[in-house]
């Protein structure tokens, strides 16, 4: 019998680990844009991109020091909440949107940094909000680039393996992934239930990719 | 109610000091000077997308900036349009759309179209900025800028971007729009003919500096200061010596040249336009050889280059190919301009 589960569990990490991403990463890369400061620019970027250079168990390290029993987080929500993060099912989203941030947030800034930048001052003496600015200038026209970091960001947090492995653990029907579930049939020499989860994992990726693809190709047909 | 404008504003740039001052009272008034001047900076201070680090900016009673109060009104509040030299359409909105935003939020679909009519764009409403042309991109820009009804227009350099071909359409069509413009309307332009056609006033700026203020015709007739000169595009210009009240010697041209007013000892330099020369015979006043020139023809004018580095135009139909530099040209004293450094 096939266990259905790694597959609920991992659409829905990378659902919602994608979804807190794909908002934070374009709100951080806007406010990182607009900011003045040189030196605190450059800081605040290592800090963000710093997951995607580190090996995930290190990253995964430091967010069981954070998120761990003992750590600061951990243990407030153990304390106010009576909830244990780590190895939990949301253990799986802290880890799929740390390691998927960086791209979402270097793909939009990337993005936001190519617009020019008269066309924000004239949305400003147009009397445009900021807010009406970021969504209908800002936002409408690094679209596409916003899109394929949005792409990158699903796949990895989809793909997330070793920062999970290290917050979230390996707990069967809790917060086994599929890439845990292809590891652990592979370790117990069961190769026929991992080819099934690779095959599906390689279809959703590829299914993604192509939709987003093509909205992107067709918005920078449209307006260039 | 009086119209004014004030602008009184010091900024820190990385090359210069930019230090400008002015009033306006009505109409239009062109910056004209050198690219990097300080005149894009200037501006956009008015517009509010740039801070000025000490001054004061107001429009009748609004204060727009006054770094003493600490008084900053933000762009969305200052009622400006400004129209950037690349025009600034947004290209994820058709041109409909882009005219809408400056009629802001709960807008009547009848004005936008009249707006889209008068503006002759009714036919591309549904064009994005790309598909049309440089001189169609500028409507829309103006349209957008006029449906928002500004107070005061900028205008960043209006036709740098342009051949010279559609330049001179959108010049009559921009005098136009203008004429029919109540407010204010600044222009900035490192071109002396745009400035000399659209703007009642005049200000020259050089490196951040006002180094020449007033009505235009009065700046470009008598401009006083050698730079003034060169910007309002006088070609020839000498260092001098004084020889008495009314002769000087030009040390560049090897010429002795008498001059219409009293000279005093602040003069420097002197200034004669192109076209200011004619023809002459060897004693005339003011005359001198032409020996080792050289010429090259324009469409509708001759360029004579002088052995001493004079520059002379002299009209010309098109179908005239043929001229024969003469012996000697003369200056008349009333077209030398005396200048000082």
């Amino acid at each position: 019998m096939t266990d259905w589960s790694p597959i609920f569990i991992s659409m829905k990490t990378a659902s919602v680990s994608i979804f807190i991403t794909f908002f934070l990463g374009l709100i951080v890369a806007w406010g990182l844009v607009k900011m003045k400061n040189d030196t605190g620019k450059i800081i605040l970027d290592g800090i963000f991109t710093l997951p995607l250079v580190l090996p995930p168990t290190v990253v995964g390290f430091f967010l069981l020091w954070i998120f761990g029993v003992r750590g600061p987080i951990g243990s407030f929500f153990i304390d106010f909440f009576a909830y244990k993060i780590a190895f939990s099912w949301p253990a799986t989203v802290i880890a799929a949107v740390v390691m998927s941030f960086p791209l979402m947030y270097r793909s939009a800034r990337g993005a936001f940094e190519q617009i020019d930048s008269n066309l924000l001052d004239a949305g400003r003496t147009l009397g445009m909000s900021e807010w009406k600015i970021f969504w209908k200038v800002a936002f409408a026209n690094a679209l596409p680039g916003i899109l394929s970091g949005g792409i990158l960001a699903y796949a990895r947090g989809l793909g997330e393996f070793g920062a999970t492995a290290m917050l979230a653990g390996n707990i069967a029907g809790q917060t086994r992934t599929l890439p845990m579930a292809v590891y652990s049939e592979v370790a117990a020499g069961n190769m026929g239930e991992a080819f099934g989860y690779v095959i599906f994992i390689v279809f959703i990726a590829f299914i993604v990719i192509f939709i987003m693809d093509y909205v992107t190709l067709r918005k920078e047909k449209q307006w260039r | 109610m009086a119209k004014l404008l004030k602008v009184n504003i010091q900024k820190e740039l990385k090359e210069f000091d930019l230090d400008v001052d002015f009033e306006l009272k009505k109409g239009c008034l062109g910056i004209l000077g050198p690219s990097g001047c300080g005149k894009s900076m200037t501006l956009k201070s008015i517009a509010g997308i740039v801070n000025p680090d000490n001054g004061f900016i107001s429009l009748n009673d609004t204060v727009y900036f006054d770094s003493i109060n600490k008084t900053n009104l933000k762009p969305q509040k200052r009622n400006v349009g400004y129209l950037f030299q690349n025009y600034a359409l947004f290209p994820n909105m058709t041109v409909e759309e882009n005219v809408a935003i400056g009629l802001g939020k709960g807008y009547d679909k009848n004005h936008l179209s009249e707006i889209i009519k008068r503006y002759h764009l009714n036919g591309l409403e549904k064009r994005y900025p790309r598909e049309l042309s440089g001189g169609q991109q500028q409507r829309v820009a103006l349209a957008r800028i006029m449906a928002y009804g500004p107070d005061v227009i900028l205008l960043d350099e209006p036709f740098s971007a342009m051949d010279t071909f559609l330049k001179e359409q959108l010049r009559l069509e921009l005098v136009n729009s203008l004429r029919d413009f109540d407010g204010f309307s600044i222009m900035v332009t490192h071109n002396r003919d745009e400035a000399f056609q659209f703007c009642d006033e005049l200000i020259i700026l050089d490196k951040g500096k006002v180094i020449a203020k007033g009505d235009t015709h009065e700046v470009f007739e008598n401009p006083r200061k050698v730079q003034v000169a060169r910007l309002t595009g006088c070609k020839n210009i000498s260092r001098i010596e004084i020889i008495d009240d009314y002769h000087v010697k030009s040390l560049d041209w090897g010429l002795e040249l008498e001059v219409s007013k009293k000279l005093s000892p602040n003069i420097t330099h002197i200034g004669i336009r192109a076209h200011d020369f004619s023809s002459a015979k060897e004693d005339d006043l003011n005359a001198f050889d032409t020996l080792g020139s050289s010429k090259i023809e324009m469409p509708f004018e001759w360029e004579i280059t002088l052995a001493n580095g004079l520059w002379w135009k002299y009209d010309k139909q098109i179908h005239e190919h043929e001229f024969l530099v003469p012996d000697y040209i003369k200056i008349n004293p009333k077209n030398i301009i005396l200048l000082e450094e």
